[in-house]
């Protein structure tokens, strides 16, 4: 038993703090450009030709039909992406009312919140161990610029900086109808993207 | 029922007969004190018991270019009444003030919160260090020269 | 024989299953057994302090939703009487009436989705939530009627609120009302004699009156200690003082008397809220908000209001200096307040009833972070 008046602990406080820190401003050096959106998928890129076409219909209809997203709520939007799972809009008709809290499980990352540099390499680390094929959906107005919160000495103004972003979800908070219509829209770029998918490339953080 | 806001001007008169020299004006609203008698007025606001004063509802500071001034905010839950009492502290390089953690335990965060946003040292505080922003962060946001 | 054992450090990292936002704490464990706990928060700071001094008083409205986005009318209400003590307005009585059925109303939805929330850290995954998720829809669909939006309303506006009530609102209150007893019932059989939930939170999480007095605590998380303090019997702000309504008080501070204490809650807003229809309907039809000019100028001075916001004790500090937007704008918020005793409530216990003491102090981060 461990003498609890004299407690030595077995980690330093103020140094894990500083390594935080470092972490943060090298983020921040490193983010001053938003990265480009995945868009190559527009252009109707011809990756197998015709002989991969029935294998990339079903594949992206088998993809768009399981997706499975991170529960990742991190401000006011977090509850109305709840309330598009609940009772009322279901999610589960469209097979994803399982959120998963692992990364490693999930193919979808639905940001839903201000994120601030503070929680800027959480996030970065959550998508980098985050398998492929993978999307991410940013939801709200924090997400999408920053919103109202622009200004603020440590608001990241939109999660473009840190990752690449496939469907934006305008809306202060978006309603549940607004958050469907974004993911139908993924959906269709599922679908439409093909077995083959050109990967961003991002490079890691450490 | 409504809690009674005990004048600056009635508290004032009975806090300097007992630590002399130590409130600089009073008005209806509020007492301003000398910064390093802080931990003395509050030992007594909390301990005689006259005052009662067992709850801290509220401590902030606020930035007025020549000087700062922190903010407590306190009400005794069994005497039913309030008080606002400032500590000045003139000057804007390196401002401390001793803290009334020892006396308040919920004073702790607070404490903290302020030294993190506006750059005010709390003497004798058991764990000064950031709460809001990252260790590393250079300036206090919410001072009036920050941009 | 006795086992050696050593320490081990934990991080509870911002992302975790437990659904209350980006919260971090460092865990020391000896076995599973709590010995140190360290939280760290910060991971919302949007720096609401410094935006909203460049904003006039009533662009400010919208940050006091983004608060305590789950309560989010008190925000508007707290910031509101704030402003009005600052600025000397007289609010209309018929505007006074519409504040306080719609902040119980809030009041009743926010005990709902905590409650919800706490049993949903016990291990109940979910299914209750639902339950309770199904009663704040309907609350939600009266506030659209009202303010237009699902969520974030903006609709208290300084000296009262900004639009009267809809005609529709008055009786699907009254059915809301009269079906929500039965509901209640409900979640009161399934939920009060189950055995796992009382012998998993009955004598945890403990804290004792004295040392939640001193650590500045407020709302439910007082009164379940035994401490009879209620801001709207003791400090009435608004019209609360012509309603008769009781104040739930617990005996030991332990995790059950916060979830006891809620519930019963509930009920009294109820009460409250039927008092308060039948005083509206008496009332001649007037005007819901006071005169004032589109940029207001309050005098200089400063001014402290507090209200009792669904979680403790919320107030706003401001500062003014003569001109349309304020000085210095503070908030007290009540859940970072309550935060600093959750080391003492968790420390010797075990690490399951640290999730557990942690959902029933009923935090929201955008609140703690401001």
């Amino acid at each position: 038993m461990p003498d609890y008046d004299n407690l030595i602990l077995p980690y330093s406080s103020g140094d894990a703090d500083k390594d935080e820190g470092l972490l943060i401003n090298e983020i921040i050096a490193r983010s001053q450009q938003p990265i480009p959106d995945p868009d190559a998928w527009l252009q109707g890129v011809d990756h197998g030709g015709v002989v991969l076409t029935t294998v990339d219909a079903v594949l992206g209809w088998a993809r768009k039909r399981s997706l499975w997203p991170m529960l990742f709520g991190l401000a006011c939007c977090a509850f109305e992406m709840m309330a598009a799972a609940g009772n009322r809009w279901d999610i589960s008709r469209f097979g994803m009312e399982i959120f998963r809290p692992s990364p490693r499980q999930a193919d979808m990352m639905i940001i839903a919140g201000t994120l601030t540099w503070k929680m800027a390499p959480a996030v970065r680390q959550l998508y980098d161990q985050m398998a492929e094929p993978k999307w991410v959906l940013a939801m709200g107005s924090c997400a999408i610029s920053g919103g109202t919160f622009s200004e603020s000495y440590s608001v990241v103004p939109g999660i473009n900086r840190i990752l690449p972003v496939d469907v934006y979800v305008p809306g202060c908070p978006p309603r549940p109808e607004g958050l469907y219509h974004g993911l139908l829209e993924l959906h269709e770029k599922i679908q439409k993207q093909g077995y083959l998918k050109d990967n961003v490339h991002l490079p890691r953080l450490d | 029922m409504r809690l009674k806001a005990l004048a600056g001007t009635e508290a004032a008169p009975r806090i300097e007969e007992k630590l002399s020299g130590s409130v600089i004006e009073s008005n209806e609203a509020c007492m301003v004190v000398n910064k390093d008698s802080i931990a003395g007025i509050m030992q007594l606001l909390k301990e005689s018991a006259e005052f009662d004063f067992d709850y801290i509802n509220n401590i902030t500071a606020v930035d007025n270019f020549d000087h700062f001034e922190v903010i407590y905010n306190v009400t005794s839950i069994a005497k039913k009444h309030t008080l606002c009492v400032k500590a000045r502290i003139p000057g804007r390089d390196n401002p401390e003030i001793p803290s009334v953690t020892s006396i308040w335990k919920g004073a702790d965060f607070q404490e903290r919160e302020v030294y993190d946003l506006m750059g005010i040292r709390f003497i004798d505080h058991p764990n000064l260090k950031r709460i809001a922003l990252w260790e590393g962060f250079e300036g206090h946001p919410l001072r009036k020269d920050f941009l | 024989m006795v086992m050696k054992t050593e320490l081990v450090t934990l991080n509870m990292g911002p992302h975790h299953p437990s659904t209350h936002g980006v919260f971090r704490m460092r865990v020391t464990l000896d076995g599973e057994v709590v010995v140190e706990m360290e939280p760290m928060f910060g991971y919302l700071h949007r720096g609401l302090e410094k935006l909203a001094e460049g904003r006039t008083y009533t662009q400010i409205i919208p940050f006091t939703d983004r608060l305590d986005y789950v309560s989010s009318m008190a925000g508007n209400l707290a910031y509101c009487v704030a402003v009005e003590k600052l600025a000397q307005v007289e609010v209309p009585e018929r505007a006074e009436y519409i504040r306080v059925i719609i902040c119980e109303l809030q009041r009743m939805v926010n005990h709902l989705i905590a409650v919800g929330f706490f049993i949903n850290d016990l291990g109940a995954l979910q299914t209750p939530l639902q339950y309770m998720w199904r009663e704040r829809e309907k609350v939600v669909d009266l506030f659209e009627m009202q303010s237009g939006q699902r969520f974030l309303y903006n609709y208290m506006r300084i000296g009262g609120v900004s639009h009267d009530l809809a005609p529709e609102f008055i009786p699907a209150l009254k059915k809301f009302l009269d079906d929500f007893i039965g509901y209640y019932e409900e979640f009161e059989d399934l939920l009060k004699g189950n055995e796992i939930i009382q012998s998993r939170t009955i004598g945890t999480g403990v804290i004792s009156a004295e040392q939640a007095i001193d650590y500045a605590m407020s709302g439910p998380c007082l009164r379940a200690t035994g401490v009879n303090w209620d801001l709207r019997r003791d400090d009435s702000y608004s019209i609360y003082d012509r309603f008769d309504f009781d104040v739930i008080v617990g005996e030991n501070g332990d995790n059950w008397d916060r979830y006891r204490v809620r519930m019963g809650e509930i009920m009294q807003s109820h009460r409250i809220i039927r008092q308060a229809l039948e005083q509206l309907e008496e009332l001649s039809p007037g005007s819901v908000n006071a005169e004032l000019p589109q940029l207001l100028r309050p005098p200089v001075g400063e001014a402290y209001a507090a209200i009792e916001a669904p979680k403790g004790e919320m107030g706003f500090y401001l500062v003014s200096d003569g001109s349309i937007a304020p000085y210095r704008w503070h908030c007290r918020a009540p859940d970072f307040v309550n935060l600093c005793a959750l080391r003492d409530m968790v420390v010797g216990g075990k690490i399951a009833d640290l999730i557990v003491t942690f959902g029933s102090i009923d935090i929201c981060l955008a609140s703690v972070d401001r």
